[in-house]
This record gives structure tokens, sequence and C-alpha cells, in this order.
């Protein structure tokens, strides 16, 4: 299909501003009377607030109030409060806030108030929970048992806490990577496991170990709101103008219809911001409390605590394979480490393995154990990229017993437009990972690379391929499209923008279906007052397949409008119309019709549908109103995305890396890069390759550099900023990184598109942890990440005994 | 336990003669804290782990900053930033190690701030410490990285007593293996140590990693002509290759008679609280060629003597692979 802009580079509108430095964030916002709040948080891991006694602070010169969880409503644990009420549950929690004539006052005045504490048992470590007689991370318990259907990544788990212990022996097997025989609170199965093993040549197993990792958004959750008439503007770092915006209206106990949601541009979210957040509730309730403008600035340090992280996972795995590299059964266990709010990610784990491995029967044991750590939430392919990292040495580790090349073991198992997926194998909407591993080796010379020497001198040369895999669309979402009076296309959109620019990529499935020129198009978004449709997160990989859907369905009910129009005022039906040069005409005389923007004049005359007056029933009551506030103003073309569906839309890639160990300092230097991703068409090219590129460079961080580390003796995190967590630098990953798609469209998505946000960091630290094991002799770590202190006691055989299972102790 | 990033309420100076400095350093005594570049400084004041009530900012004395030759050697300001050490002309030819060292240091917007009295005079970046743990160093009465379970994969796996933090600085090898000089000035006078004197460790002073004192001021460091342009090496280990410490490093100095070396500094970094002169290898080269082989016969005597800790093994193959190296890279 030949497009007009899909496929196309272009300059997104937000572009020039972070070039110039002019992009406004949240805390570049001020407002007359602003005051700012800072955070007094909990400085131990487990523990009961006795007292709390501001007064000193409240008696300070410049000191205005502050807000305590008496101020707000009642949250019962494991919900993650947006302050700390009976019980602190880790290092960093907020406990209250102060309000000051500046941060100076604001920070001089925490000094002064004294909390009193009793301090409780804790637990970083979710085994040392698990065993027998060990502490519990609340009063409650230390496990989560849901109670609701768990939902997508970015809903939080809704369930309960209850005490679920092991016997000591079956904690001890697992920490020395045996099959334990616990209790599970979570899992599923399909298939005759037992069966489909029976008819395996080769079974593997393995243990695992992933770390959790905080997320490092160049911008943290700064905050700022202010009051006006019972209406609350609040500038917010967010992932959505849409999504978030129910959420945080319920935390300041008012309807959304009073919630002006502002979010220009938002550095970085992941997931960490795809939803309301507790600091948000804070500010905005503090903010009407002292009906002052508030600003609530997130330090570094607190981001870290706040910010929400990824779980870590401790796990086994037994893989089976018949017929020369089918893979028949995988059996699964998963204890992840949920910190307070008992996030977890295992069942996406288990997804990723049965989409990319395609399983004949696959079970998954799990339960997510509470421990006194920062807060988890939703990362970048969360419970698929960490699987990712840790199941791509043990796959080469089958694949290499069944003596099938890795590439070809992939590629045997790839998915196809018709396999099944997930626990229930539903449908994909399409999928060619096949042919994606092809391009891939092709690209990266696979064969040549495998067949070169490894060693160089006291160097050693690794290969590795590895696969990331997240969902990547969702369904049923709004678009909102309207053509002014002056012919002027304003497309408006929820979608956030954290600088992937796929709210602006999205944009142009109206360009194209309108086969107007981008320069007469304009994106409105950013404030909720702009009148903005019910969008996704960006988030989740899906803005691509999720929004160039609901453009394409409004700017189709533009075009139906504008043709109803047309044939009103020169006859004929509606059918007999065409568009072109951002005009309506008859298609067998051009010269009766009229420009776009004379169309809108006459919608505006028209009135009930064709300008926002009426709407259709089905669209979401934030699009709604979106509509209402713009009825009059030109024609609108609105429509509910009810475009057919089948199943999960796919992100898949495939990462091919050679790296260099040095085997005297433990260093590993990337060398060289290829990944291919199946997304369907590239709408964006640039916007592709920075996704592909920064997905890239995380998953060599979280492979080999990212750390987690909790103190066991006293809960203390020992990496809250960005020097320690040890983020990839630009010396740390190669100058040029290759990248490319299969490019065959996605037939479920008008423009063909499907997202890779996500799956471009899996299958980076997937192929990493193939070349590392590669690169020593197949040897496993059976953790991630591996670190140069870890190659280096492999390498002088500095022989501990077998290590047991534990998180953030690399 | 408030998330501090904002400068508590101090006094700020801003003397442009040293002297002028000095009188303000033995006045406010230890309520006074010396500013250079800030990279050491800022850190503990914003986290109020450290507090003072004076800040004496060292910037804007002209005479403490650059770099000159003397009738032996070379005298360096103590506030000349690492970006002109690292890429001095004079250094660079004459002692080379040391513009290496420099130009390893963090990042080069840490180097274009930090400077030469800063990196060799900053404190141990313990995290427990630096936490503001009530540990030895910090005047309490115990270590929580020398335990079974504590997190000290970036610690000393030489010259522990009570305190097992290592040496942070990647200057301060090359210093010790030039023979330099450290100039250190008060309101009393002037007095000239050794830099392999005026690094302590927690054994000699558990509060201090210098032997600076409260009122005085390190100016300058003076370098010998010894070593000039004998044969240098410098590498550092760390997780990342710009913007971290050491995991291990080592800066050597030989000077050789055809291939055979004569004389040798051999220095390591982050393995002990001060920088490490690896003596025995140092007696073990000597009349040797640098080649593999005496690379090899070497085996592990720079780590002999070694104590690890529960995550820092790895230091002592580190280690002796990186002299290995410094004689024969493979």
């Amino acid at each position: 299909m030949t497009f007009m802009h899909i496929g196309k580079d272009f300059t997104p509108p937000d572009v020039e501003g972070k070039v110039t430095g002019d992009a406004k964030y949240a805390e570049d916002f001020r407002r007359e009377g602003m005051v700012f709040a800072r955070l007094l948080t909990s400085p131990m891991p487990s523990g009961r607030i006795v007292s709390i006694d501001a007064s000193a602070a409240l008696r300070m010169d410049g000191v205005l109030g502050i807000i305590t969880a008496d101020d707000l409503p009642p949250s019962a644990p494991p919900a993650n409060p947006m302050l700390a009420s009976e019980y602190v549950t880790y290092i960093g929690q907020p406990i209250l806030a102060v309000a000051a004539i500046s941060e100076h006052v604001a920070e001089n005045a925490l000094e002064q108030i004294k909390v009193q504490f009793e301090r409780r048992d804790f637990v970083v470590d979710p085994l040392d929970s698990l065993i027998e007689g060990g502490p519990d991370a609340y009063p409650e318990g230390n496990a989560m048992v849901l109670t609701a259907p768990e939902g997508d990544e970015n809903t939080a788990l809704v369930g309960r806490i209850q005490p679920v212990k092991w016997p000591a022996a079956e904690v001890e097997k697992l920490r020395m990577g045996k099959e334990p025989n616990g209790k599970f609170t979570a899992g599923w199965e399909y298939g005759d496991l037992d069966a489909q093993f029976a008819q395996c040549d080769v079974i593997v197993e393995e243990s695992f170990v992933t770390a959790g990792y905080p997320h490092q958004c160049m911008e943290p959750r700064t905050s700022m709101v202010y009051w006006e008439n019972g209406k609350c503007y609040f500038h917010a770092s967010t992932q959505s103008q849409s999504s978030v915006n129910n959420g945080l209206a319920a935390m300041l106990g008012i309807g959304p219809e009073n919630l002006c949601l502002i979010n220009e541009n938002t550095g970085g979210g992941f997931g960490s911001k795809g939803t309301s957040y507790p600091s948000m509730g804070i500010a905005g309730n503090l903010s009407r409390l002292l009906n002052r403008p508030v600003q609530l600035r997130i330090t570094r340090e607190e981001e870290f605590y706040i910010g929400v992280g990824r779980p870590g996972m401790q796990g086994w795995i037994k893989i089976g394979v018949k017929d020369g590299g089918k893979v028949a059964a995988v059996d699964l266990v998963i204890v992840s480490d949920g910190g307070p709010t008992g996030q977890n990610s295992a069942s996406s784990s288990a997804g990723h393995i049965s989409v990319l491995y395609q399983p004949d029967a696959m079970r998954l044991r799990n339960i997510p154990i509470f421990t006194n750590t920062a807060p988890r939430g939703a990362q970048r392919g969360p419970g698929q990229n960490e699987m990712a990292a840790a199941l791509a040495p043990i796959m080469d580790k089958v694949a290499k017993q069944v003596g099938i090349d890795r590439v070809a073991f992939r590629k045997m198992n790839a998915a196809n437009s018709d396999s099944g997926i997930y626990e229930d194998q539903s449908p994909v909407t399409s999928a060619f990972m096949a042919e994606a591993i092809e391009k891939g080796a092709q690209m990266f010379d696979w064969q040549a690379k495998i067949s070169q020497p490894r060693r160089r001198g006291n160097k050693v040369i690794g290969i590795g391929v590895g696969q990331g895999y997240h969902g990547a669309g969702g369904y049923g979402y709004d678009g909102l499209v309207r053509i002014a009076p002056s012919g002027r296309v304003y497309i408006h959109s929820g979608v956030g923008n954290l600088g992937t620019y796929s709210f602006a990529a999205t944009s142009r499935a109206v360009a194209e279906v309108l086969q107007c020129s981008w320069d007469n198009c304009e994106i409105v978004r950013a404030r909720t007052d702009r009148h903005l449709p019910h969008s996704s997160t960006q988030g989740g990989s899906n803005t691509i397949f999720t929004h160039s859907r609901t453009n394409y369905v409004a700017a189709m009910d533009v075009v139906t409008k504008l043709k109803e129009i047309a044939a009103a005022e020169f006859g004929g039906a509606v059918d007999d119309y065409s568009i072109g040069e951002e005009r309506v005409f008859l298609t067998s005389d051009p010269a009766k019709g009229m420009s776009y923007g004379a169309a809108a004049q006459k919608a505006i005359e028209l009135g009930g549908r064709y300008s926002g007056g009426e709407y259709p029933d089905d669209i979401d009551p934030i699009t709604q109103r979106a509509v209402a506030g713009l009825a009059g103003t030109g024609l609108i073309g609105v429509a509910k995305d009810n475009l057919p569906r089948k199943g999960t839309p796919p992100g898949e890639i495939v990462g091919f890396v050679e790296i260099e160990i040095d085997l005297d300092t433990g260093k590993i230097a990337v060398l060289d890069y290829v990944a291919v991703a199946d997304c369907g068409t590239v709408m964006h090219p640039k916007g592709f390759s920075q996704q592909m590129n920064g997905g890239g460079v995380w998953g060599i961080g979280m492979a080999a550099y990212e750390r987690h580390v909790y103190d066991p003796q006293n809960g203390l995190p020992a990496n809250v900023g960005l020097y320690q967590s040890k983020l990839p630098t630009m010396l740390d990953v190669p100058a040029t990184m290759a990248n490319a798609a299969a490019d065959i469209p996605d037939p479920f998505n008008p423009m063909g598109g499907r997202g890779i946000g996500e799956p471009s960091q899996g299958c980076a630290v997937a192929a990493m942890t193939s070349a590392i094991a590669d690169a020593l002799e197949g040897h496993l770590f059976n953790r991630v990440p591996v670190t140069a202190d870890m190659i280096l006691n492999h390498v002088a055989q500095n022989d501990f005994g077998p290590r047991p299972l534990k998180l953030n102790t690399f | 336990m408030p998330s501090h990033d904002v400068m508590p309420d101090m006094e700020l100076y801003q003397p442009v003669q040293v002297e002028d400095a000095l009188a303000l350093a033995a006045r406010l005594g230890e309520r006074g804290w010396l500013l250079g570049g800030g990279q050491d400084t800022y850190g503990w004041l914003k986290d109020r782990a450290k507090r003072a009530e004076a800040l004496i900012d060292l910037n804007g004395i002209a005479a403490l900053r650059g770099i000159s030759e003397t009738a032996d050697g070379i005298e360096i300001g103590a506030l000349t930033s690492l970006t002109e050490i690292a890429t001095s002309p004079l250094i660079n030819q004459r002692y080379g190690v040391l513009a290496a060292a420099a130009g390893r240091v963090a990042s080069p917007q840490i180097r274009n701030a930090g400077t030469l009295g800063g990196n060799v005079s900053q404190d141990v970046r313990c995290w427990y410490y630096r936490r503001g743990l009530d540990c030895y160093r910090a005047g309490g009465n115990l270590c929580y990285a020398d335990t079974p379970e504590g997190m000290n994969r970036e610690h000393a796996i030489f010259g522990q007593s009570r305190c097992v933090a290592a040496s942070p600085s990647d200057t301060a090898p090359a210093l010790v293996a030039l023979d330099a000089s450290m100039v250190i000035r008060s309101e009393n006078g002037e007095r000239v140590m050794p830099a392999a004197d005026y690094f302590v460790g927690p054994a000699i002073d558990i509060r201090n990693t210098t032997a600076l004192r409260t009122g005085e001021i390190l100016t300058a460091v003076r370098i010998p002509s010894t070593w000039a342009n004998a044969s240098f090496y410098f590498e550092k280990v760390a997780d990342r290759n710009v913007w971290d410490f050491a995991l291990v490093s080592i800066a050597v100095a030989m000077k050789l008679n055809g291939d055979t070396i004569s004389d040798s500094r051999f220095v390591a970094g982050a393995v002990e609280c001060k920088p490490r002169r690896l003596l025995d290898v140092e007696a073990a080269v000597r009349g040797k060629p640098r080649d593999a082989a005496t690379a090899q016969s070497l085996g592990d005597l720079a780590s002999r003597g070694a104590r690890t800790l529960a995550h820092n093994q790895y230091k002592v193959p580190l280690l002796n692979n990186l002299v290995r190296r410094a004689l024969h890279i493979a």
C-alpha cells in the first residue's frame, strides 16, 4: 500500500521545544501565590507511626501547613496510599508533606517535625519471608492473594494480604535451584504437561533470578496544582492526558469534569506514570487544604522510592523439547518480589514464553511476596523483559543439547499468524517473527559471526541472540477530529507525550485518510480543557496500533460527513463524492465541490452530528465532554474504534549482539548490535529507530550494568540515584546500532502498524545474556544482571559453593 | 528521613587571597568547610549527612590554580581542574600516568568542575557512611559493611581497621607513583609531605582519609623530576566507562634500562583506604625485563595478604591481572 504520510519521516511538533529548551515540564510552571511542598518520608523499612509532632515546624516563619493521612480518605493495604497512616512499609514512604513559601523553608521545617515510630521486623528478600518463621512485610501477612482478575500492566492488582509460609526444606530447594513444592497463590496451565514431557528428547531444568529495577525517568514526578472556582488545574508528569484523569479525580474527591490535567511534555514514564499515582493526590489535596497553588517537587532520591520499580523474580524452569527442536512443554515457578505493593508480572513472564516458543503445554505456578522495599509497578515490558533476560541463555543450552543452531531453534518455534498465545491460547492479529529472525540473521551475518575464532588474547568473543515480546495494541478507544471553517484540521489526542512521538505518528493517520497536507494539520493535546478524547496511556507499546485505529475511525467519520454535506449541497448520493486536495467533490465532475473549510462552515450551519451537537452513544464520557466542548466550532469527526478485532497484536523483536569480554577485568564491550522487529508497517521511521535503539541501550544496561541493592541488615537501598544505579553511559554502548523491520503489514490495523517500544529492550537484554553465556563456553550465571565482578569470580574460579538464589546480592 | 536536596542555611565566605582563606580556616575551625569543585561537598551538605556552618569557597583564589615548572619538576595548584591536568601538554609529556588518571575521573562535566585538591582529598564512598549511618568513620561504634550480610562489593581488601572503605581517588595512586609532595599551608606556616604520607588509613585516623587538619589548606602538589618521562601505565576498571569510581585501578611508573626494569612504582587504587604501594611487586620486577614472562612470574604477589569480604573477592584476581597487564598486555 502506498501512503501519503505513513512510513515517512516528519518533524513532530514538540521537537523544537526540546531542542531549544523551551519545552516545559510540570516543574517549570509557576502560579501567583504558589507555595512549595516537601515530603517527610519513612526512615525505616517497616514500622508503626506512634505520633507526629509538627508544632515546631508550623510555628516557623514561612510555613503554611502540613498534610497527613488524617486529611485524606482512608486506604487499606496493599493499596499504595497517598500518605502512610498507621504503618510504614518501606524506606522513603511519604508520611506527610509540609508547605512553605520556599523550598528552603520547607526543607528546614521537615527537620523540626518529630515522628515517633515502633520498629517492626522487615524483609527485603521474598524467600526470607516465605520460609517458616520468616518476617512478614505487613502485619496481616506476606503474600498477595488476588480477589479480582488481573488487569493490564497499568492496573494495580486487587487482592488481600494473607500469610503463606513454606517448609524450610521447600524454600531451600528453590534457593538451590530445584523445583519446590510449596503453596502458590496464582498461576495457570494449558495442555497436557506430563504427556508432553513424556515425548521430549531433551529436558533442561534451571533456576533464575532477576533483580528489581527502579525507574530512572529523567523527569521526576513533580506536580503543580491550583484550584479555581471548584475546578482543579493539575500540571503533572504522566503518560496520558486521558487514562490518568478518572483515578486522579477520585483521589481528589471530584468528578473528572472538574479536573483539568495539564501535561505538555513528560521526561520519561516507561510504565511508571501510566495512571494516577499517590504523590499527585498529596499535591492536589494539599493545594485545596491551603487554598494556594502548590508545587510538590520530587527529588531524584524520592523518585527512587515512590517511582515504582520492576519486580524481581526468583524461579525455576523446566523445558522439554521434542522432534529435533520443537518446544513441547514448559513448567515454570516464579516467586515474585512485589515490594509493598505486591505488583506481580509473573503471568506476563510466562506469557512471553508462550508467545515466542509456542510450547504445546505449559504451566505457571506463582506466588507474589510482599517485601519492605520500594513499591513495584509496571516497567517497560513488565514480566516479559526480565523473562527474556533469564530465558535466553537457558534456551541456548536447550538448543545445544538438541544439537540445533540457536537462531534456527528460535525460528522453528516462532509464532505465526495462526498461533495461539497465553494460557487461553488466544489468537494474534498476525505474526511474522520467523521472517524477522531470518532478516536479522542476514543483517548480522550470524553464520560468519558464530564461525569466527572466539579467543583474542585475554579477550573472548560472545555471540548472542535474543527475543523480546509485548502485546502491542488495544481496542475500543475514541478518535476526535475537527475541521475548522478555516480549513485547518485539528487532531485531538489524549495520548501522552513521553518523547516517543507516537502521539504525532498516529495522528498522521488522519492526514492519510483526509489526503491532506500535514502542514494543514494541528495536534491538539496537552490540556484536557482543550477537549481531548478518551485515549490510552502512552505505554504498553500500544499507541501505534491503538491510536492509528482511533484516528482512522474519526477521520473516516469526517470523510463520511464531508460527503454527506457535499451531497446535500450539490445533489447525488454520498458515494458519488470523493476527496482530494483538501476538497470534497463530485467524482464525475470535480468542479462541483467545496473546500474542507467551506464544508466545516456548512457543518456548523447544519449543527447536530455534523458539528458535535450530537455524538455516538458508545463513546466514552471523556470524549462526550470533549465533543460537547467543541460543539458548533466546525465539522466534528468522532467515533469509537469498532474496527474488526482478532486477539492480541504482538510486538516482537529479535536482537543479535557481538560482545567482547575482557577476562582480566570482567568488562563487557558491545561490538555490534542488530535488531529486527515484527511490527507491521513502520509508521514513522525515525520514531521506530529511536525506540529500537533506546530499548537496546536499556537492554544492555539491564543485562550488565543496572544495580538494585538492598542491605539485608537494615533494609536500606544502596542505589537511590543515577550514579549508584549504574545506568549505562554513552561509552558503554555501541556507537551505532542497526535496526530494521520485517515490514509486513498487520491486517488489523488500517495503517498496518503495531508497536515495538517494550520488546526493543527485551530482545537486547536477551541477546546480551545469550552472548555472555556463549563467550564463557555456556556458563550460566542464572541471574541478571551479570556484572564484572561475577565474570571475574567465574574466570578466577573463585568458588564460594553453590550460591543460593537471592535477590539484590550482585 | 526526608530526601533533602536543598542546601542548608550556612555562611558563605569567598576569599581571593590564600592568606584570607587561611585566616578563615583558622577562625572557623571545625565550623568551616573548604569548597573546591564541590563534587564531594554538595552531596554531603545537600543530603545533610554532614553539617557545616560556613563554606570557605576557594574558587576565587587565582594563586591556587595552574601548572608551572619548577627547578625540579612541576607544581600544580590544588584548584587546578582535572580537565586541565588531563589535557596539559606538560603533564602528558612528562607525567603521562597523572594525565591518564585525571582523564579517567568520573565524567567530562565532573572533570571540568572537579579539582586535583578535591580529588585527592575527597571522602570515602562507602554507601553506608554516605547514608549518614553512625559507623566508626562517622563517630559511631560499628561497621555495617564488614559483616557477613554487608553489601561490600566496592570495599577494601587490604588495611581494614574497623572501617573497610576503599580509596575513591583516581589521581592519588598516580601521585604516589610519581613520588609527589603535598604542600599544606595554615596560618602557622607551610609543611610539605610525601603523597604516600598524605593519605591515611583507618588504623591511623578513622575519621579522615588525609593528613590535612582543621585550619589547613592543601595549596599545591609538587611532582619531582624523579619519574619524568618514565614508562607509565594507568588502568582503571569500573562498572561503567564514564561517571564511576574504580573497582580497582593501577598506576605504574617504570624506569627501563633497555628492556630491563631498573626501578618502578606500582600503586593500586580502590583496594585499601589509601593508595596501596605494591612494594613486593616493585622488588620482584627490579632487574627483570618488562615482558610476559615477568608478568606471569608474579602470580598472586600483588594480592598477597588480602582479606576479602562477602562480596569483593573479585578484587583479588582483578588486582593481580592489572599488575600483570602493566607489565605486558597480551
